[in-house]
């Protein structure tokens, strides 16, 4: 069932799920763009959450009250469509594995380092939320042998570029920020650019891919 | 064009406009001015559009040099401003003339004191808008979220009025020991009803370790419920993260929350926050959103049309 709820005086959140599926992040990005499209000049902004839609209105031309009626056709619409069949774009990251908490992970997970290596890159990954920081994509699923806590004392500062991981999700901090996940290594792309269109390459729904690179490629392809 | 020449810069003054919209889908923060109140009136008294680039002087200890004439004015937080020697009154607009310098005090009463200048401060926006988010190391006068630093230059427009004006005493807002009004709702239902009663009952001050993200309550801990999934969260939301010690969200607050939500701040409160100093005494109580919606709708309508 879908709750439509207040979130403060000038939000209405959508809660599309209980739990979050595999499909979920591009039917969600799928009802985002149909919103947009539909009552785009009522917003100021669209956040996908795991398994939510929130939105950010103009008070001056809406309310709670008027949005949820004119959300009530787009949500039936969205429910009753197929479940998509296109897959999300597929991305292929280089990475080279040299994070600063790899052999410390291999030890956790009780494993080699060249086998969380293979087992972090043998999967494909699909952005399921962004948030957190600009351009900061979580990805999933991290496969179970690789899945630790968060570390005690977070960082106070991860290098920009890190590929990381917590529990059953992966990422890569696109700018140096403080961070609590475990690095295994560095991307040398730029993963959120202001003056780019679009300024950030992955998309919700968006499939992953990670490519192990050597130290020379890694340095070689700094800043693209 | 004309414009100012920063000699001092304070230590934490920061270019500001309406915010940053439509990107926080990609987890870029809205921003913008922490006193949104203040804010406003500093852009009317120069009759410039809502949201006209202004700065944000935290704290105070600014000083300026005037490169050309022009007209300022400025709201919000309660300190000396002196024009030359001669004293300036606050929330009022004023003529400077090249050469002359604008020193700005520390604050006395409040925190946060809005600069705003004839057509606003001219900046190059970076996704929308010149909003400095420090963290995130977007817009400001550099584009890369960099604070006013000495020897900047913030260049504005000329500008004639035929004479001062000020803010009504009864619009600048001096309920500063009122309650702050909160929204109910989001993960309210989870709480245990004592827990509920407890937030509003208690006494609360405001933790050092406030910034422009988040404002932080020291108190008793209340006892918070558990929520799974990260979703969208909005200005103003009261998270409880497990240490039991309440957040409220500010201007440059995360896209994105997984900690369980009590309620919101009423929008006009959450201006009232950004001026209470740290250890300051903070009590809640309850407002219906119905009525925080007609309060915003009001002021929106005062000063955006």
């Amino acid at each position: 069932m879908i709750r439509l709820e207040p979130a403060g005086a000038e939000a209405l959140l959508l809660v599309l799920a209980e739990q979050p599926t595999p499909d979920l992040p591009l039917r969600i990005a799928a009802l985002a763009d149909d919103i947009r499209t539909e009552l785009g000049a009522l917003l100021t902004d669209l956040v996908p959450g795991w398994t939510s839609l929130l939105l950010h209105y103009d008070l001056l031309r809406t309310d709670h009250l008027q949005l949820a009626e004119r959300l009530v056709p787009l949500l039936e619409r969205w429910r009753a469509a197929p479940v998509p069949t296109v897959a999300g774009h597929l991305h292929e990251i280089p990475v080279w594995y040299a994070g600063e908490d790899l052999a410390e992970v291999a030890r956790a997970c009780e494993l080699t380092v060249e086998q969380v290596t293979e087992l972090h890159s043998a999967a494909e990954y699909r952005v399921g939320a962004i948030g957190f920081a600009p351009g900061f994509a979580y990805l999933g699923e991290l496969h179970e042998r690789l899945a630790l806590p968060r570390r005690a004392t977070p960082r106070t500062v991860v290098p920009a570029g890190s590929l990381a991981i917590a529990e059953r999700q992966t990422a890569i901090y696109p700018q140096a920020s403080p961070g609590g996940w475990h690095l295994l290594g560095l991307c040398p792309w730029r993963l959120f650019e202001p003056a780019r269109t679009p300024p950030c390459p992955l998309m919700l729904g968006d499939r992953v891919r990670f490519r192990p690179v050597d130290e020379a490629t890694y340095r070689r392809e700094r800043g693209r | 064009m004309t414009g100012l020449r920063v000699l001092r810069p304070g230590p934490m003054s920061l270019l500001q406009d309406a915010g940053r919209r439509g990107w926080q889908h990609l987890g870029v923060s809205p921003c913008g001015p922490l006193d949104g109140h203040a804010a406003a009136w500093a852009n009317r008294l120069l009759d410039n559009a809502w949201g006209a680039p202004l700065l944000e002087i935290a704290l105070g200890g600014v000083e300026l040099l005037a490169e050309g004439d022009t007209w300022l004015a400025s709201a919000g937080a309660e300190l000396d401003l002196s024009l030359d020697g001669a004293t300036i009154p606050g929330w009022s607009r004023f003529a400077v003339r090249a050469g002359q310098h604008l020193r700005i005090g520390f604050a006395r009463r409040g925190q946060r004191l809005y600069l705003a200048a004839a057509g606003g401060f001219c900046a190059e926006p970076v996704l929308g808008s010149v909003g400095t988010q420090v963290r995130e190391g977007l817009g400001g006068l550099d584009g890369r979220g960099g604070r006013l630093t000495e020897g900047d230059r913030l260049a504005c427009s000329p500008a004639t009025f035929s004479t001062a004006a000020s803010v009504p005493w009864r619009f600048r807002g001096d309920d500063h020991d009122a309650p702050l009004r909160v929204i109910i709702g989001g993960d309210a239902p989870d709480f245990a009803a004592e827990q509920l009663e407890a937030f509003f009952a208690r006494e609360w001050q405001l933790s050092p370790q406030s910034d422009r993200m988040g404002a932080r309550l020291l108190g008793e801990p209340l006892v918070a419920p558990s929520r799974q999934w990260s979703m969208g969260v909005s200005r103003g939301a009261i998270q409880v993260p497990p240490d039991g010690r309440p957040i409220i969200l500010q201007a440059d607050h995360q896209t994105m929350g997984g900690y369980p939500i009590l309620g919101w701040l009423h929008p006009l409160d959450q201006w009232r926050l950004a001026q209470c100093s740290a250890r300051q005494d903070l009590r809640f109580t309850r407002v219906d959103i119905a009525a925080a919606q007609a309060d915003l709708h009001r002021f929106y309508r005062f000063f955006k049309s």
